[in-house]
């Protein structure tokens, strides 16, 4: 059995970018381990041998021709934007130059 | 007693593959475009787009994969790898991952001892992220997503390198082949081919590889050499002081020649890969890979061994040659124009033509003297109409855009004097005009030959078949 | 007028008895009426419905009207639609206008569909209650103080109180098959790939499916002619012909095989629900079918298989939302991991967050193999197990459901309770398959809906036996009161 402690619901939020109320972290390590628990019946089942199922039909990938069929957008798009300006969309300063 | 260290390097090279559209999104790849217009709704990650897999850039890797001697994966598999960036506007970028489109190949560089065959682990199909640019907006970032989307082919070697001219060399012929397969522009400065770096050193000897850095997108061929030459004395000095390697992702600044570590990847990146759900697994048959098999071009390593074996060139020569497409092209293209032979064209594209390039910084694709131009100068010294000393000067003319070389030759008159009588007649007055020089050469002063053959091609202005001359001026001093 | 099925309302347009804008008009006014007590719709689009009408009006005029011109409509709030606010029932989107049209919107605008408005569901559509949504839960007609089952709920709960003949709906787990069978009308989830996902903003998506709510099963075989097909914008979206499906609606059901899964009706199972079910297989007995017991033996997995698959998709699937190109951005962040954590920490709700986390963790480093690789083999053993009835039978008959709908705040504290909750339903979109659920009976005057369940691309025979059930059941034109 897994189980979920508040140091584990700290770095999974982490990892998916979520900010979490402290007073919240007990009632998420509980969810997530009833959770866990619930997802860890299937571990008795015996899969060996069993090919894994990405996709229900296991149909193959179907190719597109390389043409340009798509305009300029940038003004609907940018105008939902939460920030914009000459074009770019704008964040926060990034720390990294490539 | 110092330790002698062994350097073991292995590149990742991005390749942008020149596609018309993106690799999943109908949106325009052109590059320069206004900031975010070819940037479409998949390209943005707009709630509810998906993607749909471009047929030309999984020919392109085929194609590619077939050019290294690689296998197909007649199954290949797009996984989603997560992780937040501005640059990546899904979260994800859909790359393959634990099964590749390209298996595992080789590529044959030429090195100081010889040609060494570097091994291909793989090489997979994946997007492009956009680009985040650093002008100050207010103390924040500007997100361009243009790029998002082009369609990459990365390029892992085996750690086969042993020093950073062997990666430069890598680096060169898999810059040559991608382009002579016409699958990248090869355009460095525009990022269409990028290289990262893994570098280690061991003990000579030693059987385990050390611990590696990874110096990331280093874009010139030059910087390459440089990066990875810093790294090695880097990790020299750190392990000769008794340190250790941190395995780190480093960047190189070139203003300063150092690498320094990232700090966005100081974290342990988990990148939760898994099968992408809105991409099926990539199916390609025998029948498919055969009709790209017919499609590729004569390929390098081939067209180096057809130049040796048909034009009798040597290895050095064939392989400076094909290095090159364009130039191996141009080659082609005179040889095919001219009935010089092989190697006098492989002298004067090796030698006068790449000298004149050098000297004006330009590359083969921009010569002045066309293929066919270079031809018509080359057939007329086969035919003797000119000297391969007036060649030089009919070739300045021709850089200078005087026009063909048959047109310069007759404009300034410098076919070679054949007219056996007119060189007579030459003779005549030169002898007639050096009677005390004639004298002492009759009496045996033999080395005055020479003064005559010189004033005969002086009254000749050069052009005067030196042969001939020679021939004449012997039958007519002795007479 | 508004108790008339989609296909009387068609009948009445053609000969010209009613015009879309009158329809339009009446629905409108119903809507309008309603909402603050059911709060099925996020948003009502009345100048661009009437608008559609007109112009739908219009295009009967110049006889260029086909068979569903004019007839109003009701998009749940996932699809995209260009110029009208698309939210997904989240406050990450309530901002969000969606800048192009979901491929699904195009198909109901092509056929003259005229669409009142976008419908409240579970944000994201996480959820089995409709309870999960930033602009509240929706109620069950039957009883408001009730649940109208989820995730789709503002589409069935509209539906069910004739505030529009006909809603689309997806389901990833039995968000259309619940709600249709909380809310006692019919509700058909398509073959995955019969439907594009293409604008439907995705939850899981290789579980993701479009379908339809309705009265009965003519107007789903209607709405399936308009909705159903091959879109080269979707990779998953299959290639593969699709029937007239109005066009068997009246095939017998002579020689029928229909199978009983015996998983279906085990324990938690409510006795009323089961002896309903039984009685529905004998009322198709009767029409001609023959009844047979069969074993689904991988069913008791199918949730927990569902609860890895479906949360890791998500997370990955939801990573976009991150407040730089559109939607939910926080007010001044310190840095970029400030705007990416604070922004998706508010702009998501709890159930959201929960299957993020869930899936995150699934997914990580060390736990890949124990999880979703593990869930995927299972994932295909269940496959297996359908595949291997359908040697025998020719349908799968059984509950939608373990109970009928549950009161409002009820499961609201205990995640997996809720979960447990679409026990019946998962499994066919574990495997792909065509669900419908029928209205079947009641049990203390709430409906209770039986699911049939179909091989792959088998949705003709679906509706054909829904149709058949329904010559002879009155249960699908019972209506809830107050409305």
């Amino acid at each position: 059995m897994s189980t979920i402690d508040a140091n584990a619901v700290n770095n999974i939020a982490h990892l998916a970018r979520l900010a979490v109320d402290n007073k919240h972290i007990p009632d998420l390590a509980r969810d997530l381990t009833n959770i866990l628990d619930l997802v860890e019946q299937m571990n008795q089942i015996d899969t060996q041998g069993i090919e894994p199922q990405a996709h229900p039909l296991d149909a193959k990938q179907r190719l597109r021709n390389d043409e340009v069929t798509e305009i300029n957008q940038r003004e609907l798009f940018m105008s939902i934007a939460p920030e914009t300006e000459a074009g770019l969309y704008l964040v926060p300063k990034v720390i990294d130059a490539e | 007693m110092s330790t002698e260290w062994e350097v073991v390097i292995g590149l990742e090279v991005h390749v942008q593959l020149n596609t018309q559209s993106k690799i999943f999104s109908g949106a325009a790849t052109a590059y320069g475009a206004d900031p975010n217009t070819q940037a479409c709704a998949i390209d943005l990650g707009m709630p509810g787009v998906l993607p749909v897999l471009n047929k030309e850039a999984v020919r392109k890797a085929t194609l590619f994969g077939l050019s290294v001697d690689a296998e197909i994966a007649k199954h290949s598999v797009f996984a989603r790898k997560n992780y937040f960036y501005p640059d990546l506007p899904k979260g994800y970028q859909i790359s393959q991952y634990e099964l590749p489109i390209v298996g595992k190949g080789h590529l044959d560089i030429v090195t100081d001892n010889g040609i060494k065959r570097i091994g291909i682990t793989r090489a997979h199909l994946e997007e492009d992220a956009g680009k985040s640019l650093h002008e100050d907006f207010h103390g924040m970032t500007g997100i361009d997503l243009n790029r998002a989307g082009t369609p990459l082919l990365e390029i892992v070697s085996e750690p086969d390198m042993r020093s950073a001219a062997e990666a430069v060399s890598y680096l060169k012929t898999l810059h040559n082949l991608v382009t002579h397969l016409g699958i990248c522009d090869g355009n460095m400065q525009e990022g269409s081919f990028r290289c990262d770096a893994n570098v280690s050193i061991r003990p000579k000897g030693q059987q385990e590889f050390g611990t590696r850095t990874e110096t990331k997108n280093v874009n010139s061929f030059r910087f390459v050499e440089r990066a990875i030459n810093y790294e090695i004395e880097r990790q020299i000095s750190v392990l000769e002081q008794g340190g250790t390697i941190d395995q780190a992702t480093l960047l190189y600044d070139a203003a300063k020649n150092e690498t320094r570590p990232m700090r966005s990847k100081e974290e342990a990146n988990d990148y939760r890969y898994f099968p992408d759900p809105d991409l099926l697994p990539l199916a390609l048959d025998d029948e498919w890979i055969e009709s790209v098999r017919d499609t590729l071009p004569e390929l390098p390593h081939e067209k180096r061994d057809r130049y040796q074996q048909a034009f009798g060139l040597s290895e050095y020569d064939a392989s400076v040659l094909v290095a090159n497409k364009a130039l191996a092209h141009y080659f082609e293209s005179a040889l095919d124009n001219t009935q010089a032979p092989a190697k006098l064209v492989t002298n004067w594209v090796m030698g006068d033509l790449s000298g004149a390039l050098n000297k004006a910084s330009l590359d083969i694709s921009e010569s002045p003297v066309s293929a066919e131009q270079l031809a018509g100068l080359l057939d007329r010294i086969h035919d003797d109409t000119i000297s391969s000393k007036i060649a030089k000067t009919v070739f300045e003319a021709m850089w200078n855009g005087e026009g063909d070389a048959n047109a310069i030759i007759a404009a300034k008159g410098l076919q070679q004097v054949t007219d056996t009588g007119a060189i007579e007649t030459i003779i005549d007055d030169v002898m007639a005009a050096n009677p005390t020089q004639l004298e002492q050469y009759r009496s045996g002063k033999d080395k005055l030959f020479g003064f005559f053959v010189g004033q005969v091609m002086k009254q000749t202005q050069g052009k005067a078949n030196p042969q001939q001359v020679n021939d004449l001026l012997k039958k007519k001093l002795s007479s | 007028m508004h108790t008339k099925t989609l296909q009387a309302l068609a009948s009445a347009l053609a000969d010209k008895s009613v015009s879309s804008v009158e329809l339009t008009e009446h629905f409108l006014k119903r809507c309008r009426e309603h909402n603050d007590n059911l709060n099925s719709f996020i948003t009502l689009t009345e100048e661009t419905a009437l608008a559609q009408a007109k112009a739908a009006d219009d295009a009967r005029a110049k006889g260029n009207a086909g068979p569903l011109t004019g007839i109003p409509f009701a998009q749940k709030d996932l699809f995209c639609t260009k110029g009208i606010k698309t939210t997904c029932a989240s406050k990450m989107l309530d901002n969000f206008i969606a800048p192009y049209d979901a491929t699904l919107v195009t198909k109901c605008q092509d056929a003259g569909l005229v669409s009142l408005g976008k419908t409240n569901m579970d944000e994201f559509a996480m959820g089995s209650s409709n309870e999960n949504s930033h602009y509240g839960a929706v109620k069950n007609p039957w009883d408001t103080a009730r649940v109208p089952g989820g995730s789709s709920g503002g589409s069935a709960a509209a539906v069910a109180a004739r505030l529009v003949p006909a809603a689309s709906g997806t389901d990833t787990g039995g968000s259309i098959r619940q709600p249709a069978s909380f809310s006692g009308i019919t509700g058909i989830k398509p073959t995955y790939g019969r439907v594009s996902r293409y604008g439907m903003i995705a939850f899981a998506s290789s579980l993701d499916q479009g379908g339809v709510f309705t009265q009965t099963a003519e107007d789903a075989a209607l709405l399936m002619n308009v909705i159903a097909g091959f879109d080269p914008k979707d990779s998953t979206s299959a290639d593969v012909a699709v029937p007239d499906y109005a066009a068997t609606l009246n095939d017998s059901l002579h020689g029928l095989k229909i199978g009983l899964p015996k998983e279906y009706f085990a324990e938690g199972l409510d006795s009323s629900i089961a002896t309903i079910i039984e009685n529905a297989a004998k009322t198709l007995e009767q029409q001609g079918a023959s009844v047979t017991e069969i074993s689904l033996p991988n069913t008791p997995s199918a949730i927990p298989v569902y609860y890895v698959i479906a949360p890791a998709e998500c997370s990955s699937n939801l990573s976009r939302f991150d407040g730089v190109r559109y939607g939910y951005r926080c007010e001044a962040p310190n840095d970029l991991e400030d705007l990416y954590k604070r922004s998706r920490g508010e702009g998501f709700g709890a159930e959201v967050k929960r299957r993020i986390m869930i899936g995150t963790y699934a997914l990580s480093a060390g736990y890949y193999d124990a999880y979703y690789l593990k869930a995927q083999q299972v994932r295909r053993m269940i496959s297996n197990d359908f595949q291997q009835a359908f040697n025998d039978v020719d349908v799968i008959l059984g509950p939608t459901c373990p109970t009928t709908a549950f009161k409002l705040g009820e499961k609201t504290t205990d995640p997996v309770s809720m979960y447990l909750n679409d026990i019946y339903t998962i499994s066919t979109n574990l495997a792909g398959l065509p669900g419908m659920s029928i209205p079947a009976g009641f049990v203390d005057g709430m409906p209770v809906g039986m699911q049939l369940i179909g091989n792959h691309f088998s949705e003709a025979k679906l509706l054909n036996i829904g149709h058949q059930f329904q010559q002879v059941t009155d249960w699908h034109q019972q209506m809830p009161e107050g409305f």
